[in-house]
């Protein structure tokens, strides 16, 4: 399959992508382009130009700094799984970077990426609201209850680029999924985060757009065990409905992922 | 159009390409690299899968203007001075293939995974062939192939060391 014409650009810093983004007003970032590049082929995405960011040192880091991880937008899937400093300080959201796609897909897919694109589907917006960590652009810092604002849509303005996201360090924390079968995006995934100040719930997958669970926070903040939320049911109306499961089935497979979440942060 | 240059199976080349053209149709059609297969063109299959800059990357899914300046590597650069390499010797002594259309991603996702995963056994080589898919439903010899290989390459290494 072969894409809409488009002329491509290398930006040799975050400063000229970002010059070139306000000339070119249909222009795209292009970071890993596992999504955006099937999406163009498929011709259901027509940029007129694809301003290449993913050689950007200044976006490839991670490091821990105090009781945080900070993770450059342009790390990969790959690099976050295999990192030492995530698998010490939040093994949970290592382990969810080495589910995203497959292996070739984790050489190229981005944490900036997968944000700024926000797939109703994909793990890390679980990760990120889950954590409450804070996602920073060029502009301003954005609290993840902030950043997400539904299906494949964020408060994100033109022309506005992700350079890192901060993820508090839980003390406990896991991300369970059910991935459908073939092609391994959550049906439903819910990343579980217990802290000094309360515990977060957070549900991909399942829904038009990433969401939290208030109901399982409280209980859990008073029980921190699977029986605590066994009986919360999610109300499957606003819930996905298609031909890979009913919104009652996925409304199931929420409390069911956030139940084995709980029980694996024991 | 922009002008490219990069490394394929050591060999500098360099042509002048629309901005539009996959890294897979480059390999196959202007350098004539045609074990590079397109299977289902959308990612998921795996039979594109080529190393760029050492790691696994599937070729249907990245701008060949992406590979400027790249190390790129296909199935055509593995066997060296005329000898397969350990990976494709593997495959054809275990019948790690039927029709042999998946094989060359599989060999190059393969060569990939033994090289980050020291301590790999089935169940990991299952999980790490997530990505390649084989309708002749050739597993069983597929992942056979790849733990011999591996087993090979880690017992010439402590060869080589001792």
């Amino acid at each position: 399959m072969i894409p809409y014409s488009f002329n491509y650009y290398r930006a040799a810093s975050l400063s000229e992508a970002e010059a070139m983004l306000k000339t070119l007003p249909e222009a795209k970032l292009l970071a890993g382009g596992q999504t955006l590049i099937a999406a163009m082929k498929m011709r259901l995405a027509q940029p007129s130009d694809l301003i290449d960011i993913s050689g950007l040192r200044e976006l490839s880091f991670i490091r821990a700094e105090g009781d945080r991880v900070v993770i450059g937008a342009g790390a990969k899937h790959y690099e976050v799984a295999d990192s030492e400093v995530v698998r010490k300080a939040i093994p949970a959201l290592a382990a969810l970077a080495g589910t995203i796609g497959d292996p070739a897909v984790r050489h190229m897919g981005t944490l900036g990426g997968s944000l700024a694109n926000n797939d109703p589907a994909a793990d890390y917006p679980a990760a990120v609201l889950a954590l409450d960590a804070t996602v920073t652009t060029r502009r301003r810092s954005i609290a993840a209850d902030e950043f997400f604002t539904g299906m494949f849509s964020t408060t994100l303005d033109d022309g506005e680029i992700i350079t890192e996201v901060s993820f508090p360090i839980p003390e406990r924390g896991q991300y369970a999924k059910f991935p459908n079968p073939a092609s391994r995006y959550a049906m439903a995934g819910v990343f579980v985060a217990k802290t000094k100040s309360g515990v977060r719930v957070a549900v991909t997958g399942a829904g038009p757009g990433v969401f939290r669970v208030p109901e399982m926070e409280a209980a859990l903040a008073h029980d921190f065990s699977p029986n605590a939320i066994a009986n919360i049911a999610i109300d499957p109306s606003d819930l996905n409905s298609d031909i890979h499961g009913s919104a009652e089935y996925r409304a199931n497979l929420v409390t069911a992922m956030a139940k084995r979440a709980v029980a694996a942060a024991q | 159009m922009t002008d490219v240059s990069m490394t394929v199976n050591g060999k500098p080349v360099s042509a002048d390409v629309e901005d539009r053209t996959l890294l897979v149709y480059f390999l196959r059609e202007q350098l004539g690299l045609t074990g590079t297969h397109i299977g289902c063109d959308t990612s998921q299959c795996g039979a594109c899968v080529v190393h760029v800059n050492g790691r696994a990357v599937k070729s249907c899914t990245m701008f060949v203007a992406q590979a400027a300046d790249a190390d790129v590597l296909t199935i055509e650069g593995l066997a060296k001075d005329g000898k397969l390499h350990p990976v494709q010797k593997a495959f054809r002594e275990n019948h790690g293939l039927q029709c042999g259309f998946c094989t060359p991603g599989m060999i190059m996702t393969a060569v990939d995974m033994i090289r980050r995963i020291p301590d790999l056994d089935r169940k990991k080589i299952r999980a790490e062939l997530e990505g390649n898919i084989c309708r002749c439903t050739g597993y069983q010899n597929i992942v056979t192939s790849i733990e011999d290989a591996a087993k090979r390459m880690a017992d010439d290494a402590k060869g080589m060391a001792a």
